[in-house]
């Protein structure tokens, strides 16, 4: 594999356990470390852990920052009222598309801190920058590579942190969903990407290795990207790049409960947003038959025609689902046609997300 | 063992197991099924259809991908392997044993000119 790929500081770990790595987004990372749907499985019934130091923290520091990201991030940052709370969140252009999308971390009213896509890191932060003017011009924006970033995921991950790292218990156990706590120089925050409960640790990378072990030595069992992917699926979040981009709003694109449009507050994209009503939707997918449905394959339904955006196989329902975009009118429950491999097969729309928690949500 | 000696093989990476009934088996190789992931879903082709050598004549999807199934040899279906319906996974645990289906040949002949395992490994290695 090309060596111009880079690289996280526990790419030597994922090595020793036997990982297949791939490139994703120029970094050489963890696809699987043997098989994606035990990997699967292991997050939604015990714990499992992912290398996610490709994803880029980026600092903001400096007086109103709070107001600097009020007009850069569709969602609003008033929401954010204690020190540690932290909020999904589009970043758009003046069109409306979304330039990614990404979590901001309230610190301190000096001190926010977004977490980004790999793919789009180096854009988001020549975009950040770029977009300081007036008194905003003396915010410092700093890109914290620096940082590594392990997601602890599943029903048994809190305690298994714990387990590993006692110290960070005390400040941790009070955290509500999307809450953090800053412990020494960690940031442990009770989000995720798989639908199930756990931590994102971000914390310096010489460090990483030894959090990993620790994880290790309690049986947290680490998950490569491909796990990551189904999980996600299942609990109807968004991939950026493939449910959305800079050529849809987030209106399109099944994020309308993360834009604030109900105060005047004027934010990159609101205008746009205003001007243009959405004519499309994303809905979740059910195969009613057998068959894979994969992402860009063509929709037919009552409305007109639409595309699978994200498509798989649900290792929990046993079945394929996938999120795609449709035309406005289709309804939950409704019948479609995917074209999967030449034959039009019928799914049925569902309201995302698919599996919460170790539950099924949708009628399969 | 990713390769037994005892098989013929495809560059689209099926293995062939010659029967002493005059039928040969058709299964997936070792290596295909590293390079797919986790199987998840066989479509196989019908008993009684009749296939020409290179044909596609069923699926293999995964977690990762879909790939097509290619008929070996001419011939025609005499047997599907329906465990993997339910059971897809055991493609994954052991591939020689997974057998997707079987074949009566056209012409039995035709069997020389697949690959042998030292070929076919070459062509495996090559892919890594």
């Amino acid at each position: 594999m090309s060596s111009e790929l880079r690289k996280t500081p526990l790419h030597p770990a994922h090595l020793e356990a036997g990982a297949k790595l791939v490139e994703f987004a120029g970094w050489e990372m963890p696809l699987h470390y043997g098989s994606q749907v035990g990997e699967h499985h292991q997050v939604r019934r015990d714990a499992g852990m992912f290398d996610v130091s490709h994803m880029l923290a980026v600092d903001i520091r400096g007086a109103d920052v709070r107001g600097f990201l009020r007009r850069l991030l569709a969602n609003d940052v008033a929401k954010l009222v204690q020190p540690g709370e932290a909020l999904y969140s589009c970043m758009l252009n003046h069109e409306g598309g979304v330039l990614d999308d990404l979590i901001v971390y309230f610190l301190a009213e000096d001190w926010f801190r977004v977490v980004v896509n790999a793919g789009t890191a180096d854009k988001d932060v020549v975009w950040i920058d770029a977009q300081r003017a007036g008194a905003a011009s003396r915010l410092e924006v700093s890109a914290r590579r620096d940082l590594a970033i392990v997601a602890v995921q599943g029903p048994q991950a809190r305690r298994k942190v714990w387990r590993a790292l006692p110290q960070t218990r005390g400040a941790s156990e009070p955290l509500a969903h999307f809450q953090a706590a800053a412990i020494g120089d960690m940031l442990v925050a009770r989000t995720g990407y798989t639908g199930e409960d756990g931590f994102e640790i971000m914390l310096p990378a010489g460090r990483a290795v030894h959090l990993w072990n620790a994880l290790k030595a309690q049986e947290v069992a680490p998950a490569g990207l491909g796990a990551r992917d189904t999980l996600r699926l299942e609990a109807g979040m968004h991939l950026y790049g493939q449910d959305m981009d800079e050529t849809v709003t987030p209106l399109e694109s099944g994020l309308s409960w993360t834009v604030d449009l109900k105060t005047e507050r004027d934010f990159i994209g609101r205008a746009a947003l205003l001007a243009k009503p959405a004519v499309r939707q994303l809905l979740g997918l059910v195969l009613l038959g057998r068959g894979v449905m994969r992402s860009h394959q063509k929709v037919r339904c009552g409305g007109g025609a639409g595309a699978i955006t994200s498509g798989g196989f649900s290792p929990t329902l046993h079945q394929s689902i996938a999120l795609a975009r449709v035309p406005q009118g289709i309804a939950a429950g409704d019948i479609v046609e995917v074209e999967v491999r030449g034959k039009w097969l019928r799914a049925r729309t569902v309201k995302p997300p698919f599996v919460r928690n170790g539950k099924i949500l949708v009628k399969a | 063992m990713t390769t037994p000696d005892n098989l013929k093989y495809t560059k689209s990476h099926e293995w062939v197991r010659q029967e002493g009934d005059g039928t040969v088996t058709i299964g997936v190789t070792f290596h295909a099924q590293e390079m797919l992931g986790d199987v998840v879903f066989i479509e196989n082709p019908v008993v009684g259809r009749k296939v020409k050598q290179g044909d596609e004549c069923g699926v293999i999807e995964s977690v990762k991908a879909a790939a097509d199934l290619y008929a070996p040899l001419s011939g025609e279906v005499v047997a599907a392997n329906g465990e993997l319906a339910d059971a897809p996974e055991k493609v994954n645990q052991d591939p020689y044993a997974a057998w997707m289906f079987r074949l009566k040949p056209d012409n039995v002949a035709e069997l020389a000119g697949l690959l042998d395992a030292v070929a076919y490994q070459k062509i495996a290695e090559a892919e890594k």
